[in-house]
Formats: structure tokens, sequence, C-alpha cells
């Protein structure tokens, strides 16, 4: 028998009877007075910095202002500028030196301060890893409860990768001191759009 | 694969403790932890509701695992994945050694993953002149101390700044003597990107499988398993069969209880989605039993594989905190470590289900409801019944129970306890009593409860 064979043969032979699927209700969970300022407060905590803008201008603005200081910035949000075509293909090497990257974030989670992003906004899968500093936007009334909510609108695995992103990279291995900037991005700043 | 220790837990844990002070500052660590997760599960007025569903989204995934696997393997395959069977540890290494020969590649970064712990995959290649980089950061400090993991969360828990600066000034050339956490992060980050970027193969671990989309979900902090995954044009990811979950909205259930348990975070900083490879990446998983549809078919024990993996009940536990990781010998350790490892290898992990005051803390706080505690006095019933339990132990329970079986001998034992601890105490307060290692042995009582009870009685 092959190892396959083996493994469900086994499992076959061993499971109890089947049980049913609990129902999750998600009437009886949480509930947030605002899911914005729930959200806000929760990126605050988890390292994250949150500000109000009031269109695309200001994001363009940003984007200007860095290259001016003559930082390499990576836009990945089609409504802000054109997107380079070669950044889908482009490699870790040729990433590694990316200052600032631009993304356009969808359903954004009051309870956990998360952020919901798929392959096509990422445009490049490292991307969101690579880049030193992340700026994302998000509109305000994608913004929902909880994770429960989220998945009802996040079909999970319609792009080939997908992530909740919460904070900055972090880690506290060492005698369980916070540290910012692990492997992944050293500050997230979200701007939401009203 | 189990090896055999060639310590028991108890006498590890007693040179743990010999260092007074840093026994103290790792339960005090450790505690700190519980408490942050105690903060985030009481921000959830439904997280009692929470883990009843887990428990019993669990229990239908364990009930109808079959059908979840085959469904699974299906739509991973639709996707693109190439799906690896391993019946134990050693088919695991050989598929992943396979892989890395039929591709020629050299350069291998590793994100944390228990499987490949418990399947001592590291020191299989490295005896095939294979060199793994473990990219987790704390999993990084314990591999340049050929160390193990001392916490399947917190792998550096057991050691302080000091310790991990001493190591990178040895193996990064930092500052002798700089301790600073943040300036020793700095150092492996830099550290680590060179080997991100030059990587050609990433392996991962799972910490959830989706039945009806055939993708896998990795939790990180750090964002080292990405890192690995997109960077390098090879990524393979191991997971125990357990991992099944049936439907992409469970992940809503899991999602929220797993970094509330493990470290009092609302979420991991990385929640990441993997279900198709990238243009021009390879993709696979390997799915391993391991003892795991032997564990399914022990009733008492089978509930043990509902496990997420968070380790609560480490933090929790008293005698975890009390005596480390490395003293229970085995990948997993903590409570969960000593349900699971037993059915491994019985012989090799006798010693593990009496490491525990079966006070329950660690079945109170298990976001899976795992009844940890029981199944751990279950378990000491299983290995003395093997004929395994320490002599000194089986033999003082055939005295108890003989005591305890006949009043009058109960009485009469009684009576010279209390006149040998009041008259000869050297006879108890000495080295061959196990229970007075650590302990003051208490003062004797002038009577009995039952001299008092009827000379009360009669007044």
């Amino acid at each position: 028998m092959s190892a396959r064979e083996t493994i469900l043969a086994g499992i076959m032979a061993n499971q109890p009877l089947s049980q049913d699927l609990p129902i999750i209700d998600v009437s009886a969970v949480i509930q947030y007075d605002s899911n914005l300022s729930q959200f806000k407060t929760v990126l605050e905590s988890i390292g994250g910095k949150a500000i109000d803008i009031s269109g695309w201008f200001e994001l363009q603005n940003m984007v200007q202002d860095d290259l001016a200081a003559g930082k390499r910035v990576v836009n990945a949000i089609a409504e802000i500028a054109s997107i380079d075509p070669a950044l889908a293909s482009l490699e870790a090497t040729e990433l590694a030196t990316v200052q600032r990257a631009y993304l356009k974030g969808g359903i954004a989670v009051a309870e956990n301060g998360s952020i919901w992003l798929d392959e096509t906004a990422m445009v490049n899968r490292l991307l969101p890893f690579i880049a030193e500093h992340l700026v994302i936007v998000i509109e305000a009334k994608n913004i929902v409860a909880t994770m429960h909510h989220a998945y009802q609108q996040v079909s999970s695995f319609d792009t080939g990768f997908g992530m909740f992103l919460a904070g900055p990279s972090k880690t506290a291995d060492i005698e369980q001191s916070l540290v910012i900037g692990a492997h992944g991005a050293r500050s997230l700043l979200v701007c939401i759009i009203p | 694969m189990s090896s055999q220790a060639n310590f028991t837990h108890a006498e590890a844990a007693e040179q743990f403790i010999a260092d007074e002070p840093r026994t103290d500052w790792h339960d005090d660590t450790l505690w700190f932890v519980r408490e942050k997760r105690d903060k985030a599960a009481n921000s959830l007025p439904e997280w009692e509701q929470l883990r009843q569903w887990a428990s019993d989204i669990k229990y239908h995934g364990l009930s109808n695992m079959h059908q979840l696997l085959v469904d699974f393997e299906k739509n991973a395959i639709a996707n693109g994945i190439q799906v690896h069977w391993a019946v134990d540890g050693k088919e695991h290494n050989e598929i992943i050694y396979k892989i890395i020969q039929d591709n020629q590649v050299q350069r291998i970064v590793k994100s944390k993953s228990m499987l490949t712990e418990e399947c001592h995959l590291n020191e299989f290649l490295t005896e095939k002149g294979v060199e793994i980089v473990d990219t987790d950061l704390g999993e990084r400090i314990v591999q340049f101390r050929k160390e193990a993991p001392s916490h399947i969360v917190l792998p550096a828990i057991h050691l302080k700044k000091q310790d991990v600066s001493e190591t990178f000034h040895k193996h990064l050339g930092t500052e002798k003597g700089n301790n600073d956490p943040q300036y020793l992060t700095e150092a492996a980050r830099g550290h680590l990107r060179d080997k991100f970027i030059a990587s050609e193969l990433a392996i991962t671990g799972v910490n959830f499988a989706i039945a009806e989309t055939g993708g896998f979900v990795v939790c990180t902090n750090e964002g080292n398993a990405d890192m690995g995954a997109h960077a390098a044009k090879i990524h393979i990811a191991c997971m125990g069969f357990e991992k099944i979950i049936p439907k992409a909205e469970h992940l809503g259930v899991f999602l929220r209880l797993l970094a509330r348990s493990a470290t009092g975070q609302p979420i991991t900083t990385y929640s990441s989605h993997f279900s198709k490879p990238r243009a021009g990446q390879q993709m696979h998983i390997v799915i391993v039993d391991n003892g795991r549809s032997r564990q399914l078919g022990r009733e008492s024990f089978r509930n043990s594989l509902k496990c997420i993996r968070c380790a609560a009940c480490f933090n929790t536990c008293p005698v975890y905190r009390r005596s480390g990781g490395h003293s229970y010998h085995t990948a997993v350790a903590g409570p969960i470590g000593s349900i699971l490892n037993p059915n491994l290898d019985m012989q090799a992990n006798k010693d593990l289900p009496f490491a525990s005051t079966l006070c329950g803390s660690c079945s109170n706080v298990c976001p899976v409801k795992i009844n940890i505690h029981e199944q751990l006095y279950l378990w000491r019933q299983e290995i003395t019944k093997e004929g395994m339990a320490a002599k000194g132990k089986t033999f003082a329970m055939w005295g108890m129970s003989e005591v305890l079986a006949h009043p009058a001998i109960y009485r009469m034992a009684g009576k010279m306890g209390r006149w040998v601890v009041k008259h000869l105490p050297f006879l108890t307060n000495n080295g061959m009593n196990p229970w007075f290692k650590q302990r003051e042995m208490p003062e004797a009582p002038k009577e009995s409860f039952r001299d008092w009870y009827l000379n009360n009685k009669q007044k």
C-alpha cells in the first residue's frame, strides 16, 4: 500500500462517528459602537498608525515627497499612479531595496486592526513583506466588526495568495521585549478614506 | 519517531531549579504571557462560546477526517499544489530530501514548524550534508546554540538577553556585551535578509489547512514564513493531518482564538492564506501521520488531536513554568506534549504524564477545550498498566492502597507516622524521601482527626 492508502485506511478505521458542525451565530458576537474608532485604537496598540485622509491626492503628495527625498518607493495603487508592469515579476534581489510600498487594502477588521490584502492588491506577493515601510489605504466603509464578518465578505482563495496584515512586523523572542521590525515592515501607516 | 532521552523530566527539572533566581524569572515571564492571554480573552464576551465552536469544529473534523483529507487533496491538486503523504517522520524527511535533490538546491530557509522538530528534519538533512537556516528569531538563536526550542511559540524563552548577546557575538559578530534586544534583533534581521534573498527553497509549517479550498494558512509575527515562501522558487509546507478544517469561514473562529490564547495579541501580524503557487513556483504539501491515526483510535486521547499549538497550556502550567521546556525532552513540551508524546513512544515518554499537579489550569485555558489534565491522569493509568511506571511509585501506590483498604492498619500507620515525624525527623527529612526535596516536612499534629472527633464527641 502507498503511504496515502495506509494513512487513509488507518483514519477510516479509527475515526469516531460523525458529529455535525456547530452553527456559528454571528449575531452572538461582540459589536462596537464604532468600528472605525475600534479599528484605530487596536491598530495603534499593535504598533501601527492610522490617519484620516480626504482623498487620493493626499497619497499622491506623499509619494511625491518620498521621491523628492530620494527614496525608492513602489506604488501598487492604480488610483494614485499607474503601476509599473514589471512589478509583478520582480525577484527578491530587485525588491530588497524598496523603502516604502503603497498598497490598497480590502476589508479591515475592528476587533484586531487587521487588513485583508489579496494578490491583486499586492501585485507582487513579496512586496508587503520585503518593503522597509508600508502605507496602506482603506475605505472606512470596509471596516467590519470581527473576523466572522470579514470571512463573509472575503472569499479568501479568489487569488492564489491573500493575507490579513495586522501592524508592522514584530518579535518578542529576546526576553519577551517587544521589538518592531523583525523581518517584515518596520512601520505601517494606514490611511483611511471616509 | 522519538528518541530516547537519557534523563527523566524530574531529573532535568531538578537541574533547572538549582538556579533559583533564573527559575523565578522563567516562572514570572511565562505568567506575564498568561496574564496577557487573560486580558485578551476577557475582552470578548463570547470567549467561552468561541472555545466551544472551535472544539466542535475540530471534533467534526476528526470524525470526518477521511473525507476532508480526500477533498483537501483534490482541491489542492486542482490549485497546482503537489501533495505528498508520509506515514512517519522518516518518510517525511525523505520526501523533503528528494525534492531538494531533484531540484539541486542548496540554500534552504525554514520557518517555525513543530512537525519538522517532531520528525527531526534538521538532524536528518545535516547528516546528508544539507544546511537549513531556521528563520524565526528564537529558532535561529537556539539553532546557533545547537539547542532545541524550549517552547512551541517562544522557542528561546529559556534564555536571557545576555545569553543571546553572547551567541550573536560569536556567530554574527555583534558587539560584545551589547544586550539591547533592539540591537540584537536588528543584527538578526540583516543576517536573515541575506538568507531570504538568496534562498532557493523555503520550508514552512501549516496552522490550518482548508478542505473546501485546498489552501492553507500560516501565522507569524515576524514575517519570516512569507519572506521565505515568496522569495524562493520552491515552497514546501509540512502538516500533521489534524490541521485540516472543513471551511474557510471556520478560520474566523480559529484566528480569533489562536493569538489571543498564545500571546494575548488580537491576531498575529501575518495570517497568510496560500492556495496556489505563484507563476514559475513549485508548491508542495507534505501530509504526515506519524502516530496520529493511532491516537485518533484511542477514545480517551483522540481529543488531543484538536490542538492548535497556541501553548496557552504551557504558560499557565505551574510545572512547566518551573521546570523549563527542555526537561520534557520532546519537540512539543508542556501539558499538551505530555499527552501527545506517550502515543508517539510510550516507553520513551512514560515520565511525562507524571510531570503535572493535575490542577486543571491547562484544560481551563485551552482554546479548543481539550481535557488535558484528565488525559494526563488517564495516561498514568495506561503507563502503570503496561508496567512502565517508576518502580518506587508503583510500590508506594501498592503500599498506600493496602493501607487505605484496611482501617486498622491505616490508624496504626498514622500513629507511627506522627510519632516518627515528631521524634525521629531525620527519617523523613533526608534525600531518600522524594517528598522532602525542595520541601519542608509538616509539623506532626498531636492526634488524628478520628481521635480528636472521638474525644470531643464524648465531652
